[in-house]
């Protein structure tokens, strides 16, 4: 029982290791540092919004709308700049914002019983609505110069992206509340057994509102850094997002009926994604064939992971 | 009664380095109705999906109709004449009554795939009939009781001829009068040569209904007797290796001051206007047939269905009872589906026993994993759950250890009032006798227990009063010195 334990969650890492041995067989320049960090960097935002997700689907749940509330958080902070607001206050708006808007989801989905698809199926169309409303349908440019803007998407820590550190930096501070607090610890309950927590005095209606808003608040600070590396706010941004974001949780082994799987495999999701796609793009592989590799990388990992469970 | 129809002999089985069958042998003849007991664990389960082909033997022979034979799937077996009889039905709630029948092998006009309704209808009514039951064909499943949806499933093994049922605690779920019209089902089947293979935890039951019992013991046979020439008292020894002595523990506790009231209670769940109290050590059976409004009622009490009415403990009222209210006020609820509403199954044994009390493992919502750890060995050792360790899967326990877990978990809270409901279904007989064990223990501490029972003999024994339930009201209160199993059936079916 343990050994299939570890060989399942090894399973993930395994397969990060051999996409990432081909592809520096086949492109010499993929191992080059400036390309990881490169990579890194461009998985960051991805995998902002899935350690959100992998919360939510731990819970049993889903959050199709985090596009669309990156998008809108987005856009508010960057109009909040454009209106002559400092810069950190606008960022602590936009992910205020965020928080609103995942807290309204857990909402819905908690006391108004909607199934999570439905209510986010809903809330992501409203959100990419007022957005488009706000913008009217046009980016969001002229923002601010101001260093601490300019930092979050562009600058370097020590040579280091400074989305990167942002996204181990938040990976830690996850990780530790899903494993050592009785917050995580009720994620996990709530997706395994529903009515077994509520009975056991958990507060199940507080857990799923919290989950949601905690995507919320990671969908915008995603979106803040694309913001602030691309310096606008674009209204289509983020469509779409939510399926890389279920891809990474799902390649990293959570299981997508809850209770099972932990953030370490969505970080490592997040990296196979992602590598992916800048590898095929160091060899000159059209956009269309991507998506077609991509997919069945996905569908290979979940059968593989079946046989492993049978 | 003829020749065997099923001879096993010599079976083993290994899942991994655990051996569950030692060799195991088992023979069944036509027109018998072949008792199968053993303790949770002991490889019951096990023999019968090895003999249907959901798990390949190690070792050994299975002859059927004389001819050696190994199946490679249940639907080989049925094929061949063997239906399984599950303990959770296979029953889709949606679809109807004859539907259900039919599933898998429905008839159509020729092979279009157009179904043939009329026809079914008339069939599934016309199997039904001839098992002596009235049933609407077009009637949804989910409207029909528990007993119907396994009439169902025994119309539907019977109308596929089969000459070997095997029936996995079939009445567990049901009602007096429908453990009857199975009973007498069952005797008809006999009548025309089918053999039953009957699993149960029931010795009355066994004792009326079976010509043969086998037990099994750690995985091997321990002897097969005719029921005429044993008894009870021989049965459980044979289970358990040793004498058990009184099934039920002397009582020591003495009940004490009113703790808990509960005054015109009523749920839309169908709890009408209940009240009573219950006193400091003290356990308060309730009794009822399946409908009566038991479950409900403790749902409403504990605060997991809303409720109206006053509920007081210690004299404070509970305002607008939740779980968690109920909990902080020092109640704790065990459920009675253990595996929908008491454990999370892919959790660890100690994850589980932490569930109810993570506020007491924890400073500033951190949990103290150290703490936990030393509770959940403070608990396997207190209620002596067997387990390989606290990490553990939970869904990999017995059903006997899975109810230890769960009253484990709330033991952690220390409550001052436990309901258990149906606390000892589908467990064996050494851990009934410990948990019984463990409530009377509790109530020398001064614990109140209210205990919901369908087994008589459990509420008799157990109990210091006893409170019966007809159709979600309460017909009676009786101490236990002036109860008998029939005062308790006459208020439990509303009379007088």
């Amino acid at each position: 029982m343990k050994n299939t334990g570890i060989i399942q969650k090894i399973g993930p890492f395994l397969g990060l290791i051999l996409i990432i041995a081909v592809l520096s067989i086949l492109s010499p320049s993929f191992l080059d540092l400036n390309n990881i960090l490169n990579i890194l960097r461009q998985v960051s935002i991805n995998a902002l919004i899935a350690f959100g997700m992998t919360f939510i689907i731990l819970t049993g749940g889903i959050d199709l709308s985090v596009g669309s509330m990156l998008a809108l958080g987005a856009a508010l902070t960057a109009g909040a700049m454009t209106a002559g607001f400092d810069p950190i206050l606008a960022i602590l708006i936009g992910l205020l914002i965020g928080a609103a808007m995942g807290a309204f989801n857990g909402l819905i989905i908690t006391k108004g019983k909607v199934a999570p698809f439905i209510a986010t199926l809903a809330t992501m169309t409203i959100y990419r609505g007022l957005t488009l409303v706000y913008t009217e349908g046009r980016p969001v440019t002229g923002l601010s110069d101001a260093f601490s803007f300019q930092m979050i998407g562009k600058g370097y820590v020590f040579g280091i992206p400074f989305p990167v550190v942002t996204m181990f930096l938040a990976f830690g501070i996850l990780w530790f509340i899903l494993k050592k607090t009785t917050f995580g610890r009720g994620v996990y309950s709530v997706g395994g057994n529903e009515e077994a927590s509520r009975l056991a005095g958990l507060n199940v209606d507080r857990i799923k509102i919290g989950v949601y808003t905690l995507t919320g608040v990671l969908s915008v600070l995603a979106g803040i850094i694309l913001t602030s590396r691309l310096n606008s706010a674009q209204p289509t941004a983020g469509t779409a997002y939510e399926l890389d974001a279920i891809a990474a949780v799902v390649l990293g082994g959570t299981s997508l009926t809850g209770g099972r799987g932990w953030i370490v495999g969505t970080l490592i999701g997040a990296l196979i994604i992602g590598v992916l796609n800048n590898g095929l793009n160091l060899m000159n592989v059209s956009s269309f064939y991507q998506q077609v590799v991509k997919g069945g990388v996905i569908l290979l990992a979940v059968l593989l992971d079946r046989k492993k469970a049978a | 009664m003829s020749s065997s129809i099923i001879e096993m002999n010599g079976i083993h089985k290994a899942f991994g380095q655990v051996h569950v069958l030692k060799g195991v042998s088992f023979d069944l003849k036509s027109g018998e109705i072949h008792a199968l007991m053993g303790e949770n664990g002991a490889g019951k389960s096990t023999l019968m999906k090895i003999l249907t082909g959901i798990h390949s033997k190690d070792q050994g022979d299975i002859t059927y109709k004389g001819k050696e034979i190994t199946f490679k799937s249940p639907k080989e077996a049925e094929k061949a004449g063997i239906s399984v009889i599950h303990q959770e039905l296979n029953i889709i709630p949606e679809l109807t009554v004859a539907e259900n029948f039919f599933l898998g092998k429905e008839k159509t006009a020729g092979k279009t795939g157009i179904l043939k309704n009329k026809v079914m209808n008339e069939e599934a009514k016309a199997w039904l009939m001839e098992l002596g039951i009235k049933l609407d064909p077009k009637k949804p499943a989910s409207d029909c009781s528990v007993g119907q949806q396994q009439m169902i499933e025994i119309a539907r093994a019977v109308s596929a001829n089969s000459e070997v049922l095997i029936m996995d605690e079939p009445t567990a779920a049901l009602t007096k009068k429908e453990i009857d019209v199975l009973f007498n089902v069952m005797g008809g089947l006999k009548k025309k040569g089918v053999a039953i293979v009957y699993i149960s935890h029931r010795m009355e039951e066994i004792f009326t209904m079976c010509d043969r019992i086998t037990v099994l013991r750690d995985g091997a046979s321990v002897g097969t007797r005719v029921i005429n020439q044993t008894d009870f008292q021989e049965v459980v020894k044979m289970m358990v290796g040793r004498e058990l002595g009184e099934q039920f523990p002397e009582r020591k506790g003495m009940p004490g001051k009113v703790r808990l009231t509960v005054d015109n209670l009523s749920s839309s769940t169908g709890v009408k206007s209940v009240s009573f109290d219950l006193r400091e050590g003290e356990i308060l059976g309730v009794a009822g047939l399946m409908g009566a409004g038991r479950t409900e009622l403790m749902r409403a009490l504990f605060g997991a269905d809303k409720s109206s009415g006053v509920i007081q403990i210690e004299g404070k009222t509970l305002k607008k009872p939740s779980p968690k209210k109920s909990i902080r006020a020092g109640m704790a609820f065990v459920t009675e589906d253990r595996k929908g509403e008491g454990l999370i199954l892919n959790q660890t044994v100690r994850e589980n026993l932490s569930t109810a009390q993570l506020n007491q493992l924890s400073k500033w919502s951190l949990l103290r994993i150290k703490k936990e750890q030393a509770s959940a060995t403070d608990l396997i050792e207190r209620l002596r759950i067997k387990t390989s360790g606290m990490e553990q899967e939970a869904k990999s326990l017995s059903g006997g250890n899975q109810q230890k877990i769960v009253i484990g978990k709330w033991l952690a809270t220390n409550p001052s009032v436990l309901i258990l409901d149906e606390p000892t279904r589908g467990v064996d007989v050494g851990a009934k006798k410990e948990i019984y064990q463990i409530m009377n223990d509790l109530t020398v501490k001064g614990v109140s227990i209210i205990m919901v029972s369908s087994e008589l003999p459990e509420i008799l024994g157990m109990s210091d009063r006893i409170l019966v339930m007809h159709e979600g009201k309460v017909t009676s209160i009786m101490d236990r010195a002036g109860a008998d199993q029939e005062k308790i059936m006459t208020a439990a079916t509303g009379g007088e």
